[in-house]
C-alpha cells in the first residue's frame, strides 16, 4: 500500500502559501443516523428499507408483515387473498401519459398482480389541500374511476380529509386493494433458484423520466410519456402458460436495480444481467446521460420483472410478447450461484460491475 | 442510439484495446483527471479490459469531492437561515459537512432546492423578492462560466437578493501540484475534455514540457477513454511528451472565447483549498471586487464555523492517485455510500463511490452459497 506523501505547492503565484500537507487532511464523521426524515427515506432504496426494518416492522410485528412482498398473502375462510396498500404523492398531478389518479389505481392493482392475484376491490383515501380547485379534484377522480374500470376493480370504500393550505401538495391519495390468489400460485423471492431466467416486460425508466421532464421543466427533444398501466392482464397471460413462475415485481421507486437487489437478498442467489439487453428507450437513455442518472434506478409504473424457471422461459416470453403491455419483453439475465445476494451487470464492452441498491433517490450530478 | 451508441461500440472498443495491447511493452501509470472519466472507466469495466501494464490512476477531478469542508459548512450555515432559499446542484446535497448534510438541513426546515442550472436559481430570486437566494457555485472550469454568467445577469437585471457561494477550482494548478509530489507515480495525463472545451489547451504544453508527461485531451464515452489511452501509451512508448487533442469534436485549441470572457469579467484567480489535498496556489476563482456584492460569504458574514473531521478517511491520497479506493482500510466497511467517511465516497463522481458501486465484487471474497437460502 502506498505511503502517505507530501505534495509540494507550486512555487509560481503565491510563494507565501505553506507547502501542501495531505497527511493533515481528514474526513468528516459518518452520517449514520438521520434524526429526522429525509427525502431518501421515501426513495425505495436502502434508507426506505432501514426505516421499515428498524421502526415499522419492530413496532407492528406479525408474520404476515414479515413477508415484505409488494402485497401480503393472507388466508381467510380457506381463500388465499392478496392485500396491499400504497400512497401517492406525485408532483405534478397530471403528467404525459397519466395522472395521480391513474397511478393510485394501477400502483395498488400492480402490487396485487405481483402475487398472482387479480385485484377485486379497492379503497380510496383522498387527502386534499385547502385551496385546490374542485375541477382538479374532479379530473383526478375521473382518471381514478376510469383506471379502476380498466383494471376491472371496484372501488368499494373511501375517505376524504382536507389539510390546511401549505400542509399538502394539492392532492395525496392512498389506496388499498384486495384480490384472490388462484390455487397453486406461489410467487415469492425465496422460490428463485440459480438458473432462473430474468425477464422484463418492456422499456425501463420511462415513468421516472416523464415525471422529471415535466416537474423540472426539462426538455429532451421528444415528449416522454409515462408507462403507467395495470398489469393484471399481462400477469394472467403469463400464468396461463405456467403457474410455476417464481417471483414477479413491479420495479417502481428505486427502479429495476432496487427490485433485483431485493430479490437477490431475499432469495440468497446472485443475479447477473447483460447490460445491453436491458431495454432502455433512446429518449430515456439520452435524458439519463444528460442528468448523470442510471436508467436502472429510475422509476417505472407499468413494467414487471419476472424470474422464470428456464424450461418455461420461452413460452412465458412468447405469451408476454403477445400481450400489448409485454410487446417489448426481453430476457435480461439469470439467477446464479455466484455472489449470493448481489446483482452484477456484464457491460457492453465485456467488463463487469455491481448494480447496488440505491441509497435514497438518485441525484442529478453537477456536470 | 445517436451520440451514445457510437461511442460505446464493442467492436471498435476491441480494436482499440488490441492496438493498445500490441503497443505497450512495459508498465505505465496514467492519471485520468476527471471524475466523470473515472466513472466511465469503472462503470464499463475498461480498467479490467486494458493490459496489465497500463494502470489508470484516478485524479482529483471530482468537483464535489474537492470542495473543502469549510465551504460545505458555510453552505449548511447559510442554508439554515430562515430568510434564505439555498439552491444547489443535486449531488451536493448528500455531501457531509461537519455532522450533517444539506438534506438534513432541509429536514430541519431549511429551504434547500435542487436546481439544474444557476439561471433557475436567479429565476427563483426574481419570484421571491423578499427572500435571499443563494446558489452554491462549485466545480471546475466547466461550471464556472455559467455561474459567472448568472452573476453577470443578476447585476444587469438589478436583482439584489441573489448571491453565489463560490468554491470554483482550476485543473492545471492541480496537475502541477500532483507532479511535484515526491511520491508521484503519474507518467501521463488524460486531460478532462470538457475543461479544455472551455479553457482550450493553452496551459498544458508548458506542463507537458516541464514534467515530461504526455497530456492527451480525452472525452467521456468508453471509446473516448480508450482512444485517449491509446494515444497516451503510444507517446510514452515513443518517449514523447506532447499535448494531443483526442476530443476534437468538442475541444478547440483556443477554447470557448465567450466563456473565457465571462470568467475574466466576473471572477479573479485566487489560491484555493482542495479537500483532501490542501491549498494549491492560484488554483481557484472568486468573485472579482466588482461583483463582491454578489458573494454570499460577504453578504452573510458566516462566522463561528467549527469544522471538524476525524482521521480515518484517506481520500486525500485517493484524490492524488497515491492510494486506490479499495486499499483503504475503511473502504466498504465503515465507509460506504450510505455511511460516507469522505467526499470521494459520497459524490456520484467520486473514485471511492465508483469502486464501491461497480467493482466491489472483485474486492472481496463472496460467501459460499447457503443451501438453505435457495428455495
Amino acid at each position: 500500500m502506498p505511503t502517505r506523501g507530501d505534495v509540494t505547492a507550486s512555487a509560481t503565484p503565491s510563494s507565501s502559501t505553506p507547502p501542501l500537507d495531505p497527511t493533515a487532511w481528514t474526513c468528516p464523521a459518518p452520517l449514520r443516523d438521520h434524526p429526522r426524515i429525509v427525502m431518501g427515506h421515501g426513495g425505495g432504496g436502502a434508507l426506505s428499507a432501514e426505516l421499515v426494518q428498524h421502526i415499522f416492522a419492530p413496532a407492528f410485528g406479525g408474520e404476515v408483515l414479515a413477508q415484505m412482498g409488494d402485497a401480503a398473502s393472507v388466508s381467510m375462510g380457506g381463500a388465499r387473498l392478496a392485500f396491499s396498500t400504497d400512497s401517492f404523492v406525485v408532483r405534478p398531478l397530471f403528467f404525459p401519459g397519466g395522472s395521480i389518479g391513474d397511478l393510485a389505481v394501477n400502483g395498488t392493482v400492480n402490487d396485487l398482480a405481483m402475487s398472482g392475484a387479480r385485484a377485486a376491490y379497492l379503497s380510496c383515501g383522498f387527502i386534499l389541500e385547502e385551496g385546490v380547485e374542485l375541477s382538479v379534484v374532479a379530473r383526478v377522480a375521473d382518471a381514478f374511476g376510469a383506471a379502476a374500470r380498466n383494471a376491472g376493480v371496484e372501488v368499494a370504500t373511501g375517505d376524504t380529509k382536507v389539510v390546511e393550505a401549505g400542509h399538502g401538495d394539492g392532492i395525496f391519495i392512498n389506496t388499498a386493494g384486495i384480490g384472490l390468489i388462484p390455487a397453486g400460485i406461489d410467487l415469492r423471492p425465496q422460490r428463485v433458484v440459480p438458473g432462473d431466467v430474468v425477464i422484463v416486460s418492456g422499456a425501463i425508466g420511462v415513468h421516472g423520466v416523464a415525471i422529471m421532464s415535466v416537474r423540472e421543466g426539462l426538455e429532451f427533444g421528444v415528449e416522454i410519456e409515462s408507462d403507467c398501466a395495470a398489469l393484471g392482464g399481462l400477469v394472467e397471460a403469463m400464468l396461463s402458460v405456467t403457474g410455476d413462475l417464481h417471483v414477479l415485481r413491479d420495479p417502481t421507486r428505486g427502479g429495476l436495480a432496487a427490485s433485483l437487489n431485493e430479490i437477490a437478498a431475499a432469495s440468497g442467489t446472485g443475479i447477473v444481467i447483460q447490460e445491453r439487453k436491458v431495454p432502455v428507450p433512446p429518449p430515456v437513455a439520452n435524458a439519463c446521460a444528460i442528468l448523470g442518472l442510471d436508467a436502472m434506478y429510475v422509476a417505472n409504473e407499468g413494467k414487471l420483472v419476472a424470474f422464470v424457471p428456464r424450461e418455461h422461459a420461452d413460452a412465458v416470453l412468447d405469451a408476454m410478447r403477445a400481450h400489448p403491455l409485454g410487446r417489448d419483453a426481453a430476457v435480461i439475465g439469470e439467477a446464479v450461484e455466484a455472489h449470493p445476494g448481489m446483482v452484477v451487470a456484464r457491460t457492453g464492452l465485456g467488463g463487469t460491475r455491481v448494480v447496488d441498491l440505491p441509497v435514497g433517490e438518485q441525484l442529478p450530478r453537477i456536470c | 442510439m445517436k451520440y451514445i451508441d457510437e461511442f460505446q461500440d464493442p467492436a471498435l472498443a476491441r480494436r482499440l484495446l488490441e492496438e493498445i495491447r500490441s503497443t505497450v511493452t512495459r508498465p505505465w501509470a496514467l492519471m485520468e483527471v476527471c471524475g466523470g472519466q473515472t466513472h466511465t472507466i469503472i462503470r464499463h469495466g475498461i480498467d479490467q479490459l486494458l493490459p496489465d501494464q497500463v494502470e489508470l490512476i484516478h485524479g482529483p477531478g471530482c468537483p464535489v469531492c474537492v470542495t473543502p469542508l469549510e465551504v460545505i459548512d458555510k453552505a449548511l450555515e447559510i442554508a439554515s437561515r430562515p430568510e434564505v432559499i439555498f439552491c444547489s446542484f443535486g449531488d451536493m446535497l448528500r455531501v457531509p459537512g461537519t455532522g450533517r448534510d444539506l438534506f438534513r438541513v432541509r429536514s430541519e426546515g431549511g429551504d434547500v432546492r435542487v436546481v439544474y442550472s444557476p439561471l433557475d436559481a436567479l429565476k427563483i430570486a426574481q419570484q421571491n423578492p423578499d427572500r435571499e437566494v443563494v446558489f452554491f457555485g462549485i466545480g471546475f472550469e466547466t461550471t464556472a462560466p455559467p455561474n459567472a454568467m448568472t452573476v453577470y445577469q443578476a447585476r444587469r437585471l438589478g436583482i439584489r437578493n441573489f448571491s453565489l457561494l463560490v468554491s470554483h477550482v482550476r485543473v492545471p494548478p492541480a496537475i502541477e501540484a500532483i507532479m511535484q509530489s515526491p511520491n508521484c507515480r503519474v507518467q501521463a495525463f488524460l486531460a478532462a475534455g470538457h475543461v479544455c472545451s472551455v479553457m482550450g489547451v493553452g496551459e498544458y504544453p508548458q506542463l507537458a514540457e516541464r514534467y515530461g508527461v504526455p497530456i492527451v485531451v480525452t472525452g467521456f464515452e468508453p471509446l473516448d477513454i480508450l482512444e485517449g489511452v491509446r494515444r497516451t501509451v503510444a507517446q510514452l512508448e515513443r518517449g514523447e511528451h506532447t499535448v494531443d487533442n483526442a476530443y476534437p469534436r468538442a475541444v478547440r485549441p483556443e477554447g470557448n472565447p465567450a466563456a473565457l470572457a465571462m470568467l475574466e469579467d466576473v471572477f479573479e484567480v485566487t489560491d484555493r483549498s482542495w479537500r483532501g489535498i490542501g491549498v494549491i496556489p492560484a488554483s481557484g476563482w472568486r468573485l472579482s471586487p466588482r461583483y463582491r456584492d454578489y458573494d454570499a460569504e460577504y453578504r452573510f458574514s458566516v462566522t463561528g464555523i467549527d469544522t471538524r473531521e476525524p482521521a480515518q478517511c484517506r481520500s486525500g491520497e485517493v484524490l492524488q492517485g497515491l492510494l486506490k479506493p479499495h486499499e483503504c482500510e475503511a473502504f466498504g466497511t465503515i465507509c460506504t455510500p450510505r455511511t460516507p467517511l469522505g467526499a470521494t465516497m459520497v459524490s456520484s463522481e467520486g473514485a471511492c463511490a465508483a469502486y464501491y458501486l461497480y467493482r466491489r465484487l472483485d474486492m472481496k471474497k463472496t460467501a459460499p452459497l447457503e443451501a438453505s437460502s435457495v428455495g
